[in-house]
């Protein structure tokens, strides 16, 4: 198990490498500017100025090399020096943003906390409603619970964020003034009252794209429940005498977790580069809302670096998926 | 009746006390602002971005020397007065202006202001390396130099009746040497604590910077009006949709101040109700128009002659041609449709300041579809069977290319059905803002390049002075392949006598007969018919209505002053 998951380990380095050529490759072919959202009066000799400045001024291959230089070592160095205090990484050059003109390295940081708590909690309460409904939708399967399920399901999936955000900032926070309608991202946790301010901003969108990943989860659940409740193995554990209880909640559902902790493991690298729509219609200015911002700004270095890491963490949650597998399944074993 | 007058007076007296209250209005007492920009703020340093958002968010910090009031009137800012010719700040050969900073101005840090922090900043922003986006604003300018710590002389190459550029509006103020010194050229970009907190002399300092999301400011303890600023806090959000700004503002009250609300007219209509905000909407120089290309742009060209003057072009060089199309636009309509409010039709290519739009050309507002018809037919353009008019066997077609945005499309969509019925055909499309404002010399969809018969977009000027516009459409300032496509004659308009008369205006230093000049210039223009003007585009913001002391300003930056914004209690 540990040679095939060092084994693995090994693969993803080149796998990572072609990965950030092409999209830095297809990201130069993109048409776009960085200075097109500048107003008119900034004439064109200024905005050749800017672009220089940028560093547009170097072929392709240069600026990836340069790129990957600082992504692979300068960066890990800094975030080295910043976690311990060492001064490791002296006056080396860091990818810098080309909208703030600052090292992307430092943005990403200050966006990740936003982004963990609200998409991470949005997954994390869609994951724990989606269980039980799954299970029991399975069980008791055309009963009312199921058809109420089933119903739920079909409008998380059908109706859009874009939708039920509005919908909820309408009901919640204009006529009824419960919760805000923008996240706040000052917001210190200190004490209890801030505690419950944070908890008042968090539950809108979460509750969005708690309903969104419910949705999706509580169905795999569903499926994979009802496949294995009509087994061999279920009927010979009724038969050794088993209770109910025993049979569904550790012979059933262990069997059905296997492709279910797949889909949760795949899905998690989505948690981290947030929810696009979400975050706009909130305000939570996080890793979504970042990267959304940096494709209409045309900032590339900004969009280089995030698309990297989201390819990064899919691979790797790619392989914790397999491993995740092997430990749930005895019979699977890769060596 | 003694009684009663004695109530009376009671009564009076009770009624003065709010009066009185705001009168003793003092810095901080107004508490906590909440300002939300959906386009979030990148840096504070506006040499670096250029954008409009953060030279709004920067001027609070940072000062130019003189400013424009609403009115579009200059106001001393950092200066002690205006220089002018009368009291002798600007030379009679018009080529030096001489500043003289106010006593006793101080950075936020306590340090004093001087002249060389004014010098510097030239320097600081013509560095060939340092890409600075206003580095136009120093074009023309022979030497920066400090006569001693409060004098700066600015002194020109040529004679320029329009000395107040350098230094003037939120878009040329003055950094610290102190802070940037190190900062110069390539390295602009490493010094991120500078440019994310400037040491300024505005009412406000920075305490807290986020790129793209939130800025929190306290106020300035070195202001130099002891009571101002009112607010003692500001935290300046940003992020989200244009929708839910405007919302915070006018439904739910999260936010007092909302920037720039491009919505739908019966969006914010249905908003506005509520009552807890108000619309403020003033117009500038920004003007919604179609440009009509005076050069073939035919794909069978070889690049390097397509859409340059080497070829007119076949059916728009025809005034008759170009007036048809005009005729045919009902602006009203499309003002109405697309911007409500927050739009006005107009015909003028010169549409503000008020003094220097012409009153001559309102004609146009009215849709006349038997003249547009009655000119093409005179124009030799004749109707085919399915409608579409043609002339010696070509086809009267015209190619029209916008930016993607939903308002302009409704626009195309209604032009190509007016230019139907006149029997024009129109082929529309709409390319990506990023790739069609952008300037890359290889892309062919640029609205520079301008490789179709007709393109419509907004352009506006810096300023009040409309006389650098002007220039644009002089001959010889189009983009051409040789050049690597810069200019912004953007419809290769050339007319000998519209150049003589804009050296004309170049030369007056009398502002009225500039303002003369400048109304001539925008007659022969548009009666030439050389675009098309459609709708002067207002700023749109919103305030909430406890929010006292903000005025709207469309030639400086709309927080122009912040320091006098305070919290309207009962």
């Amino acid at each position: 198990m540990l040679n095939f998951t060092i084994r693995r380990l090994v693969m993803a380095v080149p796998t990572v490498i072609i990965i950030s050529l092409l999209i830095f490759l297809l990201l130069d072919l993109a048409p776009g500017d960085p200075t097109a959202q500048l107003p008119l009066t900034i004439p064109l000799e200024v905005r050749d100025e800017i672009r220089l400045a940028l560093g547009l001024g170097d072929p392709v291959i240069v600026r990836y090399f340069k790129w990957l230089q600082m992504m692979l070592v300068n960066e890990p160095l800094h975030a080295l020096e910043q976690v311990t205090g060492w001064n490791v990484a002296p006056d080396t050059q860091r990818i810098l943003s080309w909208q703030s003109r600052s090292p992307v390295g430092d943005i990403i940081a200050q966006r990740i906390p936003q982004t963990l708590w609200v998409v991470g909690m949005g997954y994390l309460f869609g994951i724990l409603i989606a269980l039980p409904i799954g299970i029991i939708s399975a069980y008791k399967q055309y009963s009312w619970f199921d058809q109420l399920g089933t119903f739920i399901a079909m409008v998380g999936f059908s109706v859009p964020v874009f939708f039920t955000g509005v919908v909820l900032i309408l009901v919640f926070s204009v006529w009824l003034g419960w919760f805000p309608s923008m996240y706040d991202t000052t917001l210190r946790v200190t004490d209890w009252d801030s505690f419950m301010r944070q908890v008042r901003q968090m539950v809108l969108p979460v509750s969005v794209l708690a309903l969104f990943n419910a949705a999706q989860i509580s169905r795999f659940m569903r499926a994979s429940m009802l496949d294995n409740l009509n087994m061999d193995y279920v009927r010979t554990a009724r038969a050794k005498g088993l209770r109910e209880r025993t049979v569904v909640m550790v012979h059933v559902l262990r069997n059905s977790m296997i492709p279910v902790v797949t889909v949760i493991a795949l899905g998690v690298p989505s948690v981290f580069s947030g929810a696009i729509i979400t975050e706009t219609i909130f305000r939570v200015n996080g890793l979504g809302a970042l990267l959304i911002n940096a494709i209409y700004a045309n900032d590339i270095p900004m969009i280089q670096t995030l698309t990297f890491i989201f390819a990064v963490l899919i691979v790797l949650f790619n392989l914790i998926a397999d491993v995740i597998y092997g430990i749930l399944d005895p019979r699977i074993r890769y060596d | 009746m003694r009684l009663k007058a004695t109530l009376w007076g009671a009564a009076a007296a009770l009624a003065l006390v709010p009066a009185a209250a705001m009168a003793e209005r003092e810095r901080g007492s107004s508490g906590h602002l909440n300002i939300i920009y959906w386009q979030a703020v990148s840096t504070m340093n506006p040499f670096l971005s250029g954008g409009t958002k953060e030279m709004n968010a920067s001027s609070i910090v940072l000062e130019p020397l003189a400013r424009f009031d609403a009115a579009g009137e200059l106001v001393a800012w950092l200066a002690e007065e205006i220089p002018t010719l009368d009291n002798g700040g600007v030379s009679e050969d018009l080529k030096t202006i001489t500043w003289r900073l106010k006593e006793g101005l101080l950075w936020s840090d306590g340090t004093p202001v001087t002249a060389a922090d004014v010098v510097f900043t030239h320097e600081y922003c013509t560095h060939p390396e340092g890409g600075c986006s206003y580095r136009d604003r120093f074009a023309g300018i022979e030497s920066v130099v400090a006569e001693d710590d409060h004098t700066v002389v600015i002194t020109f190459e040529d004679a320029t009746p329009n000395p107040y550029i350098p230094f003037v509006g939120a878009g040329s103020p003055i950094i610290q040497q102190a802070q940037f010194q190190n900062c110069l050229g390539a390295r602009a970009p490493e010094c991120t604590d500078a440019n994310f907190a400037p040491v300024g002399t505005g009412p406000y300092v920075v305490t807290d910077f986020r790129p793209n999301d939130v800025i929190q400011f306290e106020a300035n303890p070195n202001y130099r009006v002891p009571t101002q600023p009112y607010f003692a806090t500001i935290t300046w959000a940003g992020g989200g949709d244009a929708t839910g700004a405007a919302r915070a503002v006018f439904q739910t009250g999260e936010m007092d101040y909302a920037w720039n609300l491009q919505l739908a007219p019966e969006v914010i209509e249905q908003m506005q109700s509520g009552g807890q905000g108000e619309l403020l909407v003033d117009f500038g120089p920004l003007m919604e128009r179609i440009e009509l290309n005076f050069t073939d742009v035919s794909a069978d060209l070889p690049d390097d002659e397509r859409g340059t003057r080497m070829h007119p072009h076949p059916i728009l060089t025809d005034i008759r041609v170009r007036e048809a199309l005009s005729r045919a636009i009902d602006r009203e309509l499309l003002t109405e449709i697309g911007y409500g409010p927050t739009g006005r039709a107009t015909c003028n290519f010169i549409v503000a300041p008020p003094a220097m739009a012409s009153p001559n050309n309102d004609n146009c507002l009215v849709q006349d579809m038997d003249r547009a018809n009655e000119l093409l037919d005179e124009a030799g353009w004749e109707r085919g069977p399915d409608g579409i008019r043609t002339r010696d066997g070509m086809r009267l077609e015209l190619l029209f290319n916008t930016s993607t945005n939903a308002v302009r499309q409704d626009f195309q969509a209604l032009i190509q059905q007016w230019w139907r019925e006149i029997g024009v055909d129109t082929r529309l499309r709409n390319i990506d803002a990023g790739v069609f404002f952008g300037s890359d010399p290889s892309s062919p969809d640029t609205y520079v390049k301008f490789w179709a018969d007709v393109q419509m977009y907004a352009s506006l000027f810096e300023g009040t002075d409309p006389t650098p516009h002007l220039e644009q459409r002089r001959c010889g300032r189009e983009p051409r392949p040789e050049t690597q496509w810069p200019g912004q004659n953007i419809n290769r308009y050339c007319n000998p006598e519209y150049d003589a008369l804009w050296a004309e205006l170049n030369r007056e230093p009398d502002p009225e007969r500039r303002q003369e000049l400048v109304i001539a210039l925008n007659d022969m223009f548009v009666q030439d018919f050389a675009h098309l003007p459609l709708v002067a585009r207002g700023r749109v913001s919103a305030k909430s209505t406890d929010l006292g002391g903000v005025v709207m300003n469309v030639w400086d930056s709309e927080h122009w002053n912040q320091a006098e914004w305070y919290r309207i209690t009962e």
